[in-house]
């Protein structure tokens, strides 16, 4: 699983340099920089929420909010 | 015009593009969670200002302040009148913008009166394809100091290590899709100091006896999920998320969420989400051990046992000042509710007198309220 993550990591980069045009234009990300479409639109109450769920549950990790390490056990 | 209401919207919205420090913003939250014989409650204040350009700092306060009479507290020997105590966390961060490559670095530390814990973060992101990718790594280093109350000889550590890797992919301008990545090592005192398991025992009156848990003293994990957002033609978003997360102590579990988010006339706005979590047993579970001792490692913590949650989230947002111009300043308040309902397959409720092993299942639900006031500027 490890190597897997590398290897997509380093083709990403590496299809980083290769000069792909970007095929969404800066003026079609209007919708794209609504605030509606974040992922984390609130961290303060994300974070909370993650916080929530992860002193519940065996899972953890891969959550998408800020933080990391919830001191919680 | 058009390009300039585009501007404004992509300088406004940092986070999926690069190149752009994070918003400045003051969040202060209350927050209250009920379930279980457990009520947990505190604020949450978060802050982060801009130094010149390139630089952000946050700083961040948070409390549980938690009353708990949880069914571990009531059954296994513990004062029935539940116990208090409280858990105050906090954090430090600044992020350093260089280009199309941001640098963060995070301090957290969190004491209550029987463990303490201090986490440092370090991530990078590097934005490419003109903005549409974003790239982050991140590492994590956790240090814990677990005590035992009412046992001053007792002292247990925990050392942590978290990598995260992540990709924000714009795949149209309506969908924006993500993928994270998270493996962490645990070593040290993993279990709870308090908490017991229980075996049959004819000679005891309840038909069980009780010993202390035993864990493993390492926990490796690996989580990856997946996640989109989709514009719909009108003002308005769906979302979806899976995780699937897997331990060496046997646990494997799946998060899947569907969320809708819908602005209504310019000052409002309302969310709404479902999530389902489902996870197997740790290896070492049992609600009922045969005998004491049964085995090397021993635990009966229903977070390590196989259970279903599920659950609705409804928020609703008021912008109620909203001033446009050169010193622009925007306001928010916020009530989100979430209610959970717990299922467990394998950990039975003690209280109801029933023959040892025979006991109904458990369940409960849970509620949780958090009210927040967010300022822009």
């Amino acid at each position: 699983m490890k190597s897997a993550a590398a290897m997509l990591a380093t083709a990403l980069l590496l299809a980083g340099c290769s000069g792909i045009e970007p095929w969404v234009k800066p003026y079609e990300r209007d919708r794209l920089a609504d605030p509606i479409m974040s992922f984390d639109r609130n961290p303060v109450s994300g974070s909370y929420i993650d916080h929530v769920h992860e002193a519940r549950e065996g899972a953890r990790g891969a959550s998408g909010s800020a933080g990391g390490g919830c001191g919680c056990n | 015009m058009r390009t300039l209401k585009t501007l404004l919207l992509l300088l406004a919205a940092p986070a999926a593009f690069a190149g752009v420090l994070p918003e400045e913003r003051a969040d202060s939250l209350y927050h209250f969670y009920d379930g279980g014989g457990v009520e947990i409650q505190g604020p949450s204040l978060l802050g982060r200002l801009s130094v010149g350009e390139k630089v952000s700092v946050s700083g961040s306060y948070y409390v549980d302040s938690i009353s708990s009479a949880s069914i571990d507290v009531v059954t296994t020997g513990a004062s029935p009148d539940g116990y208090k105590e409280e858990r105050t966390q906090w954090g430090a961060g600044v992020d350093y913008l260089r280009g199309d490559t941001t640098m963060s670095l995070g301090y957290s530390t969190s004491e209550e009166n029987d463990y303490e814990a201090d986490t440092l973060n370090f991530g990078i992101s590097q934005d490419v394809f003109g903005g549409l990718t974003t790239i982050s790594l991140g590492y994590g280093s956790g240090s814990d100091e677990v005590s035992r109350r009412g046992d001053p000889t007792f002292a247990g550590e925990v050392s942590r290590h978290a990598y995260r890797f992540g990709v924000t992919q714009v795949l149209t301008r309506n969908l924006i899709m993500g993928f994270s990545y998270e493996t962490v090592a645990d070593e040290g005192y993993l279990n709870n100091p308090y908490r017991r398991v229980r075996y049959a025992d004819v000679n005891e009156a309840t038909g069980y006896g009780l010993q202390s848990e035993v864990y493993p003293q390492t926990r490796a994990s690996n989580a990856a999920a997946i996640r989109g957002k989709y514009h719909l033609p009108f003002r308005a978003a769906v979302s979806g998320e899976y995780r699937f997360f897997t331990d060496d102590w046997g646990i494997d579990a799946h998060t899947v969420e569907f969320g809708y988010v819908q602005p209504f006339r310019t000052k409002w706005l309302f969310d709404f989400k479902y999530r389902f979590y489902t996870q197997s047993a740790a290896d070492f579970y049992s609600d009922l051990f045969p005998y004491a001792n049964a085995q090397n490692y021993l635990a009966r913590d229903k977070e390590l046992s196989t259970f279903q949650s599920h659950g609705p989230h409804v928020g609703v947002t008021y912008t109620f000042l909203d001033r446009q111009g050169d010193r622009p300043l925007k306001s928010t308040f916020n009530v989100f509710f979430d209610h959970y309902i717990y299922s467990y397959d394998d950990f039975r409720d003690l209280r109801s007198g029933a023959d040892v092993g025979e006991e109904p299942m458990y369940d409960f639900d849970a509620n949780v309220l958090q009210a927040f006031f967010s300022l822009w500027f």
